[in-house]
């Protein structure tokens, strides 16, 4: 960031520096450069310097060597040219007698980034390559790589590679590991540095020499080895036993990945590697190091997903202490809903329990939420705790009861008796709309089982003129004509009140067609929109609960001990949290392209996501679709595989309406070419795309599918596909 | 590999900035500090995204301490690196603090030069970088080991029963001058109790994590005996001696430590190193040996009109030769509660409504042991219902137990070979920490 009075403080130290009392007395000299580092780590442009700066490089102070170098690697690529007149002082500190500043010398001259200094600083590498000194053949050795990315464009040099090799066998460990560091770079093109057998046996032998850095990164090269035979296998395994059991953690990591890895082909001595490693790694999880924890609990979820079991008994290890950041306490939550089992259930909920009324409002409906995936397989517990939760009568609390409620009725029927005699009453409580929707839904869904529903209904309608969110009154409207279905009396006037309401005083276009569509279902009887609007009451792919599939471990040993098991988001998305209120619209969907047939009734939950983002949004004039049209690039140009619906063009239309795809204009159905051109607004892109099917035999080759998007977003854009695919399939069968 | 490695403040100074692999620029600061203050607790912010570059940070001393990195390397490496790093700054500064970084920037950027060289960690034992390193400490006050403004934290019983002042170990490694006070090692047993009393006073949850902990300043140590309680038993099946064993579950020591006089002896011998290094570290799982430290006895009531009526019995489990300090009681309290009158036992005690948090806190300075307080809070909670008295609970309890194990390992004696020149001073602490100690209502 820029200081005021930068320019005077350069100006004054460039004075100061070019003293000669000051640069005669050695104390004074060195405060200035101080300075002059402080300000450049401030970020201050001290680059007008590097004259003064180098001049200060030749002296016999180290500290000041160092500083000044410091400050060399910092601005070399802004101020090549003064670059060469240090270059001297740096090969004269390369053959001086002490080891330290030679290394320090060549390590620096390294370090300078500009272009042509290779050719300074190839033969000082290659004499530091066979210095007596380890100090200095380490930094020679790493300075071969730094050469080599310097000339990326020039060839790999095969004397220098090859003696590299050569010097992994050099007595000195952290020598060694640099080779390996350096072979890695230098071949990067190639597949980087091959461990063949020799090379892997030695660093096997070597192993116990290194320090615990240099270990946890050998054990990362050894992944690429793949063992010749059994035996070699096995004994390579009995070698690297011990460091299963390491107190330094990145080496145990480092060897856990190793034995998943090397042991591929047989899963007892994985799970066995991970017995073993299972101590250590609760270790971590319980490290003075916050950051460590979390690093080790990430881990430990990566081995739940396989291993389930295994830390059932050590659930007390991943109860939340107070003190802990809250991205630590989700992880925490999250492990504990996985380890469950039939001894522990009943004091991780107790434990559970006690977090639903801590003072972060996150981490309360973290818990809840929580309690609510434990209630698919315990639910009476839960469904108790969860009850006694509403007596608290708080908002947030509340809200996220409720919301479980909804999921754990969708996936566990059999809960819904006690949820419907609980829900009861809550309605005063809940204040935000996710509340508010859930709730609405089992009162749609459920309603023939909740006494109060026709009131509570009633509440919300009369309250209509003040409600912000239209995904509230969108989920109104739906439980209100599902709930008229089943109870109708007391139903009828009010939900008359509602669609009046809707259609004539709303404004917010999704709720006012979505209550037309409601009104038109209506007219067409009521049979016919109980076959449209009632759908299942629970998820229908779900059987009898089974135990938690186990993942094989090798879906996710190629991050382990990686950074990707700590870059996801703390709490994943609920395929179902947010989803459903679409569960119906589902059904409004699938249904009037289904025609009769049964089997298209629900969609699969993938296509739900597709669906939620998009929106008819602002209309676009054929002048403009034109206009965008030629202006985009295409995104994406893919064969669908299969001919275009044969159902009359007014049905496409509809059909793309209910997944909120506008068609802006199509051919005749039996025209050939045959063209549609749909648009539709998703996640703040606009996606234009053309239908084509070229000729008449739909057999030859189906149709093909355009589209242009703005601005450009590929997750959409599949998104966009999936749910076009879906529709056309489900039209073809529905004609067919 | 290490891309760069930054030191900076919470207001986003920058203390320390060294680029090793020229693959981004100085904004990756900027980057980074916008990242970290835009994030809200759910979020994990040990490693951060963005445009290719990762962040890795640690927050320590109130400084962050980030390394990015292009490639995808092993966490636990790059956060053990960057504690480490943070501990060797304390070594060689005495303390960690963003006044020491500031004032010994030149001294951490020499320790980062020899410790990463291209972004690979070279070496981080001080035995080695001390070879290298040439800048003096800067200390921000003169050290004197007769200051003793905080004597009583730590206690030592081992020889003349004299008390280092707990200041003693915030002092700077003195590589260069060896003489003066150069002469001492301390061995600290450390102890993290974890524990969770359910509502009926039955202990649900008892974890220790312990670690002894070898600070050295001798210029040369050849060799150090560290001699345990000869009855210390390891694991569930063994058991060791007759009476009180000491038992744990679990223990880990440090690559140096060798242990062939370990199994029969309880004997850990080691050559230290200058600077601080974890010796042994050990645990215990939901057994403990004693009764734990703390046992409280609630009682919540609904007084006339919206007052909360909330009595504490607090009573301290140790032998009345200990003393816990800086006990702080924390207690949730109902959402609505204004305003709060209390009576507490004798005048050092505090209490207050910490209205953020929902929260009443009482400070204990120091309580001795056997001891039982108590404390009455009345709270004005308008509003106040049944389901109010829910929300009261559990209570967290901060504390910390010195010249105390809770496992009862002890140090029987400490030994250097040769024997030092001179008067070598050794000192023995004991200390427990409380890292989450829960009761329920």
């Amino acid at each position: 960031m820029p200081y005021f009075g930068s320019e005077e403080t350069v100006k004054e130290l460039k004075r100061a520096l070019s003293n000669p009392n000051i640069q005669s007395d050695r104390l004074r000299y060195r405060n200035y450069i101080f300075r002059v580092i402080r300000s450049m780590t401030q970020g201050l442009d001290v680059s007008a310097l590097f004259m003064e700066m180098v001049k200060a490089s030749a002296t016999v102070d180290i500290v000041q060597k160092k500083l000044v170098y410091l400050y060399m690697c910092t601005y070399a690529s802004l101020k090549p040219d003064l670059v060469l007149l240090a270059i001297n002082t740096l090969r004269k500190d390369c053959a001086d007698p002490n080891p330290m500043v030679r290394g320090l010398a060549l390590r620096n001259m390294c370090n300078l980034r500009m272009p042509g200094i290779t050719e300074y600083i190839q033969q000082p590498i290659m004499t530091g390559l066979r210095d007596k000194a380890p100090y200095v053949r380490r930094v020679a050795v790493l300075g071969c790589a730094k050469m080599q990315r310097l000339q990326t464009l020039t060839e790999i040099d095969a004397t220098i590679v090859n003696e590299l090799y050569g010097m992994l066998r050099d007595p000195d460990p952290v020598v060694m590991v640099n080779c390996l560091r350096a072979l890695e770079e230098i071949l990067q093109a190639e597949g980087g540095v091959v461990i063949n057998k020799p090379i892997a046996h030695h660093l096997l032998n070597r192993l116990k020499d290194l320090d615990s850095w240099a270990q946890s990164e050998v054990l990362t090269f050894l992944l690429r080895y793949r063992p010749r035979s059994e035996d070699e296998l096995f004994d390579i395994l009995s070698l690297l036993d011990g460091f299963l059991q390491s107190g330094h953690t990145p080496v145990l990591a480092a060897t856990l990945r190793l034995f998943l890895q090397l042991a591929a082909e047989h899963p007892a001595v994985q799970v066995d590697a991970l017995v073993r490693a299972r101590g250590p790694l609760l270790n971590a999880c319980g490290a003075q190091s916050r950051e460590l924890r979390f690093a080790g609990l990430c881990h430990v979820q990566k081995i739940l997903k396989s291993q389930p079991g295994q830390y059932g008994a050590h659930y007390k290890r991943f109860f939340c202490s107070y003190s802990e950041p809250s991205y630590i306490k989700f992880r925490k939550i999250e492990i504990l809903v996985e380890l469950v089992n039939d001894e522990n259930v009943g004091l991780v909920l107790e434990e559970l329990r006690g977090y639903c009324t801590d003072v972060s409002l996150e981490l309360a409906q973290a818990a809840i939420a929580a309690i609510g995936r434990i209630g698919r397989m315990y639910s009476e517990k839960c469904l108790d705790i969860l009850t006694g939760l509403l007596g608290l009568k708080q908002e947030h609390i509340t809200s996220a009861v409720v919301q479980t409620f909804r999921d754990l009725t969708w996936h566990c029927p059999q809960s819904t008796v006690l949820v419907c005699r609980a829900v009861e009453g809550c309605e005063e409580t809940i204040q935000d709309a996710e509340g508010k929707q859930a709730l609405l839904w089992l009162l749609g869904v459920h309603g023939g089982k909740i006494n109060s529903a026709p009131y509570v209904l009633e509440g919300y309608i009369n309250g209509l003129k003040s409600e912000m969110s239209s995904a509230v009154k969108v989920e109104l409207l739906t439980a209100a004509v599902q709930l008229f279905l089943v109870r109708p009396a007391e139903m009828q006037d009010m939900l008359g009140r509602l669609l009046q309401y809707c259609i004539e005083e709303e404004s917010d276009m999704c709720v006012r067609d979505r209550a037309i569509l409601s009104y038109r279902l209506l007219q067409c009887g009521v049979a016919e929109t109980r076959r449209v609007i009632q759908g299942p009451e629970s998820d229908p792919s779900m059987g009898v609960i089974i135990g938690r599939p186990e993942e094989p471990v090798s879906n996710w040993v190629s991050t382990f001990n990686t950074l990707t098991p700590l870059c996801g988001r703390v709490t994943s998305p609920e395929p179902t949290t947010s989803g459903c209120t679409n569960h119906t619209t589902q059904n409004v969907v699938a249904d009037p392209l289904a025609g009769t047939s049964e089997e298209t009734e629900v969609y699969t939950p993938e296509d739900k996501q597709g669906v939620i983002g998009m929106s008819l949004g602002p209309t676009l004039l054929h002048e403009d679709f034109e206009r965008l049209w030629l202006e985009l690039k295409l995104s994406l140009r893919e064969n669908l595989g299969f001919p275009g619906p044969r159902s009359s063009p007014e049905t496409l239309q509809a059909a793309l309406q209910l997944v909120k795809m506008q068609t802006l204009a199509f051919s005749r159905a039996d025209t050939l070419p045959w063209k549609a051109y749909i648009y539709t607004h998703c996640s703040g892109t606009l996606v234009l795309a053309e239908l084509l099917q070229p000729t008449a035999e739909p057999e030859s080759d189906g149709m093909v599918l355009s589209i242009k998007q703005k601005p450009e977003d590929r997750q959409v854009l599949q998104e966009f596909v999936a749910v076009l695919k879906t529709v056309l399939q489900t039209l073809i069968k529905g004609t067919s | 590999m290490i891309s760069q490695v930054f030191i900076l403040t919470t207001s986003g100074d920058h203390l320390i900035y060294k680029d090793f692999r020229g693959e981004a620029g100085v904004d990756a600061i900027r980057t980074f500090y916008e990242a970290v203050t835009a994030l809200s607790g759910d979020q994990p912010p040990v490693v951060m995204s963005h445009k290719g570059m990762h962040f890795v940070h640690v927050k320590q001393g109130g400084l962050y301490w980030a390394a990015s990195t292009k490639s995808n390397p092993s966490p636990f490496t790059v956060i053990e690196f960057l504690n480490r790093l943070a501990a060797l700054t304390k070594d060689y500064c005495g303390s960690l603090s963003e006044k020491s970084v500031r004032m010994n920037f030149a001294l951490i950027y020499e320790l980062l030069d020899e410790m990463v060289d291209y972004g690979y960690i070279q070496t981080t034992s001080t035995d080695m970088l001390k070879n290298f390193i040439q800048t003096e400490t800067m200390s921000s006050k003169p050290f004197s080991l007769f200051e003793l403004g905080n004597v009583g934290l730590f206690g030592a019983e081992t020889q003349q029963s004299k008390v280092a002042p707990s200041a003693a170990t915030s002092r700077p490694l003195m590589f260069t001058r060896g003489d003066q006070g150069g002469n001492e090692i301390f061995v600290d047993v450390i102890e993290r109790l974890s524990v969770i009393i359910g509502s009926n006073g039955v202990v649900m949850k008892a974890d220790i994590e312990g670690e002894i902990r070898v600070k050295c300043y001798l210029p040369g140590c050849s060799e150090m005996r560290i001699g345990l309680n000869e009855e210390l038993s390891i694991g569930k099946s063994q058991l060791r001696g007759y009476g009180m064993a000491v038992r744990m579950d679990e223990c880990s020591f440090h690559q140096a430590v060798k242990l062939d006089e370990f199994d029969a002896y309880r004997i850990l011998k080691i050559c230290p190193s200058q600077g601080e290094q974890t010796v042994m570290q050990y645990q215990l799982c939901d057994d403990l040996p004693c009764a734990p430290p703390f046992r409280l006895f609630p009682t919540v009531e609904r007084d006339i009109g919206n007052r909360l009526l909330i009595y504490l019995k607090l009573r301290c489990d140790l032998s009345p030769k200990s003393v816990a300090l800086n006990v702080s009681v924390t207690l949730p309290i109902p959402k609505g509660s204004v305003s709060l009158s209390q009576e507490l036992s004798s005048p050092d005690q505090s209490a207050e409504l910490q209205s953020k948090n929902k929260a009443l806190q009482w400070d204990i300075p120091r309580f001795p042991g056997g001891a039982q307080l108590s404390a009455l809070f009345k709270l004005e909670v308008p509003g106040l219902s049944s389901a109010s008295l829910q929300e009261v609970g559990p209570v967290s309890l901060c504390f910390e137990l010195p010249k105390h194990t809770c496992t009862g390992l002890q140090v029987r004696f400490l030994r250097l070979t040769p024997t030092q020149p001179g008067s070598s001073q050794r000192w023995v602490r004991y200390v427990t920490h409380s890292d989450s100690y829960t009761i329920r209502i």
